[in-house]
């Protein structure tokens, strides 16, 4: 009895075993046509990215190890330079990281300049963040002229980076607008602070509504329900916002933090057109750029830096605070 | 059908990037090509330019010349050509050098050497500009336009111009309450460069040896020029303000009356004489710059044109080079229409245009005895090198004495050392 029905459950545990076996294969076969169908979908993406990012980067990263024409020296009886291009591994790499060159060359400039893209990121992150969330706190509440407060709060995000810089440029001269407005005397960009100041207010100036805006879009998935049954339990306003919207809205706002952060790190137009890089305001970009001038593999050399360096801190955002927005947040809101 | 379709996409892609890659064939013509041509310049903030293509177009109706102008920044302007030079571009057929990049652009290879069948007469020339846009013996682009600082002052407050340094600063005195005494430009750019150099001189100073190259700045002599500008910011002869200024705010705080001296381009006389919010139009006088000992030396501005070696209507450029030299177009349009110096020596002389800008023969003095900015192919680091240290010492960060160390080794690293 035991045995036989043990047979027979064994049978058809086999049957069904090798009915799955056939289903899963169909449902291979036919997952195989689908991700051809997939990758046939991609492909023009695919070559396109290849095409405007993988080979630029791959281009950049070949240059880096040759000799620029720059370098090579000056034929004396000619006058024309020599011809570059010989494999000189890693010699761009080292005057970036090793050099020691007086003050006032490009490569003196490299570690105040990762100093700078770094105290840039850190400062304006931390207000953006704290700005964006009370923007989008304010932007979320219901009240008459909403629309028109929405707005108003974009309008910095719209205007094109460079002619923030110049208005802002216009705003801090000697004798312009903030130092009218606030009775002081400050020559905003004559000395290092204060021009520093100058670009990190622009930046925040501008891309606070870009935080607001992401943080606003995690406010609309919390439901309602959460603060109400909060409320009927006695939760004040204060603890409302740490206990359920801070919480909730994380996932969103990491994401902000993230694309800011990764945004911060190759600034370039704003100092550029706002300090012209003077008063130790010049960035990894900005640094890229008049390298540019002088030698284009170094230059090539430096934006591969500048790409790992970016590539690894993004890496590491990601690893800590496992940003992953829109799952993330599906699962905290259900539960 | 799909992959087809996908293939033809992929291939199209790929030659793109085969094109935009600079892989194009395009060969050294051989010189004398005619036919329509390019002229590349920088913004047109002059005028000029039309009235000269009009001119050229009427009468080479099958060698039409087009203006191409480029951003009003010099950096970008600079950046423009490399990158069109790189992708070996037979479009831009004539393009507009400052004199400091003509080393630079020549020893790259990219300009046609002035000599030969190619060869301009630069008798009736100022010397100056000449020696600007020559590199190793030869002469690799036609100046057309040329540059020197003057002083202006205000001659209702001080009615002779000092001609040394001393006398300008006890001339301080003179100014009314709410004005700065001397102004120049100090941001931290070319122009500082310029304004650096022209103190160096001053006081019998010198950047490189003769040979153009052998760095020759950390001598007692730069010394004495440079702290004429940074005594200036710590005495206070020199506006706080000052350290932020480009051409335009220097020249907008002495055409509103709260400056008694400006360093700056004869362009601004326009401005003071013909702008409707001038306050200083009957008011001020233009004098060459002063120096520690006597009058100082201006240093060299202006730009040329240069053939591109990958254009293919060489000998139609070479033709247009010739035309922007002649007497008519230097005295009729650079000067009259724009304001701007001429290179050859009679319009300075000529009486008409002296009753209409009677700074001239100031001007004439001024850039013939100017001194060029080192000319040197790599003068990208050499004046960043200046510009900084420079930068620093006027802001009492960096002794005058390190920032001459500085910019000696600057120069020495610049040329590969």
């Amino acid at each position: 009895m035991t045995a036989a029905t043990g047979e027979k459950a064994g049978q058809e545990g086999q049957v069904g075993a090798g009915r799955e076996r056939e289903r899963r294969r169909r449902r291979a076969r036919a997952s195989q046509g689908d991700s051809r169908l997939a990758w046939r979908l991609i492909a023009p993406t695919i070559i396109l990215l290849i095409v405007v990012i993988g080979y630029p980067v791959v281009y950049a990263v070949v240059k880096s190890l040759q000799l620029d024409k720059a370098d090579a020296g000056i034929n004396p009886s000619t006058g024309f330079f020599q011809q570059g291009g010989k494999f000189v591994g890693l010699k761009y790499y080292r005057y970036w990281f090793n050099c020691n060159c007086p003050n006032g060359t490009n490569g003196h400039e490299f570690w105040p300049a990762v100093q700078t893209t770094v105290i840039f990121t850190v400062i304006t992150v931390i207000f953006e963040v704290v700005l964006g969330t009370m923007m989008a706190l304010v932007m979320h509440r219901a009240f008459k002229g909403r629309a028109i407060v929405r707005a108003a709060i974009l309008v910095p995000w719209a205007i094109p980076t460079a002619v923030t810089a110049r208005l802002w440029e216009y705003m801090f001269q000697p004798h312009g607008v903030v130092n009218s407005v606030f009775g002081t005397n400050i020559i905003w960009t004559g000395s290092v602070w204060p021009a520093r100041w100058a670009v990190m207010i622009g930046d925040i100036w501008k891309t606070t509504p870009f935080i607001a805006l992401l943080v606003l879009a995690g406010l609309q998935v919390i439901p309602d329900e959460l603060y109400e049954s909060a409320r009927v339990d006695g939760a004040n306003a204060w603890q409302r916002f740490v206990r359920i919207t801070l919480p909730l809205v994380k996932p969103a706002l990491l994401v902000a933090v993230l694309f800011r952060v990764l945004d911060v790190l190759r600034i370039f137009d704003l100092p550029y057109i706002l300090t012209h890089g003077a008063n130790q305001t010049t960035t990894l970009s900005i640094l890229a750029v008049n390298e540019l001038r002088s030698s284009q593999n170094a230059a090539a050399a430096l934006s591969t830096i500048t790409f790992l360096f970016i590539f690894l801190v993004a890496f590491v955002l990601v690893k800590i605070f496992s940003v992953n927005v829109v799952q993330t947040q599906a699962r905290t809101v259900k539960a | 059908m799909h992959y087809r379709r996908v293939l033809v996409v992929a291939v199209a892609a790929v030659t793109t990037v085969g094109l935009a890659a600079g892989c194009s064939s395009s060969k050294k013509s051989g010189g004398g090509g005619r036919g329509p041509i390019t002229f590349v310049t920088g913004k047109d903030t002059s005028g000029v330019w039309p009235a000269i293509a009009n001119q050229w177009n009427a009468a080479h109706p099958n060698e039409k010349v087009t203006v191409k102008q480029q951003s009003d920044q010099a950096d970008q302007q600079h950046d423009d050509i490399v990158q069109h030079m790189q992708a070996k571009d037979p479009g831009y057929d004539i393009v507009t050098v400052d004199v400091i990049w003509t080393a630079e652009f020549a020893a790259k290879g990219w300009l046609v050497p002035l000599k030969g069948q190619y060869a301009i007469d630069t008798s009736p020339m100022l010397g100056g500009p000449v020696k600007a846009a020559t590199y190793n013996g030869t002469m690799y682009a036609a100046p057309f336009a040329s540059d020197g600082g003057l002083l202006y002052y205000r001659k209702d407050l001080v009615p002779t111009a000092p001609t040394t340094w001393s006398e300008l600063i006890s001339d301080c005195a003179k100014k009314t309450s709410g004005m700065g005494c001397y102004g120049g430009q100090f941001s931290q750019y070319e122009g500082l460069t310029c304004n650096a150099v022209e103190s160096i001189y001053g006081a019998g100073g010198t950047v490189v040896k003769s040979d153009g190259k052998t760095p020759d700045v950390n001598t007692p002599q730069a010394a004495d020029g440079l702290n004429f500008l940074v005594n200036g910011f710590k005495q206070g002869y020199i506006p706080k303000e000052a350290i932020t200024w480009t051409e335009e705010p220097s020249r907008e705080a002495f055409q509103s009356g709260k400056l008694l001296f400006l360093r700056n381009w004869p362009y601004v006389y326009a401005h003071l004489t013909g702008d409707a919010n001038s306050q200083v139009k009957d008011k001020f006088g233009v004098a060459p710059l002063p120096g520690s000992s006597g009058l100082g030396t201006s240093t060299l501005g202006g730009h040329s044109a240069a053939i591109s070696v990958y254009s293919k209507h060489q000998g139609t450029a070479f033709d247009f080079l010739k035309f922007i030299e002649t007497p008519d177009i230097q005295l009729n349009q650079f000067l009259k229409v724009g304001t701007l110096a001429p290179v050859l020596k009679a319009p300075y002389t000529d009486p008409t245009a002296i009753a209409k800008f009677p700074y001239l023969p100031t001007l004439q003095k001024s850039i013939d005895t100017a001194i060029p900015r080192p000319v040197s192919p790599f003068y990208p680091a050499i004046t960043q090198s200046i510009q900084t240290n420079v930068y620093q010492a006027l802001q009492g960060s960096l002794p005058v004495q390190s920032a001459l160390q500085n910019i000696q080794a600057g120069i020495t690293k610049a040329a590969g050392g």
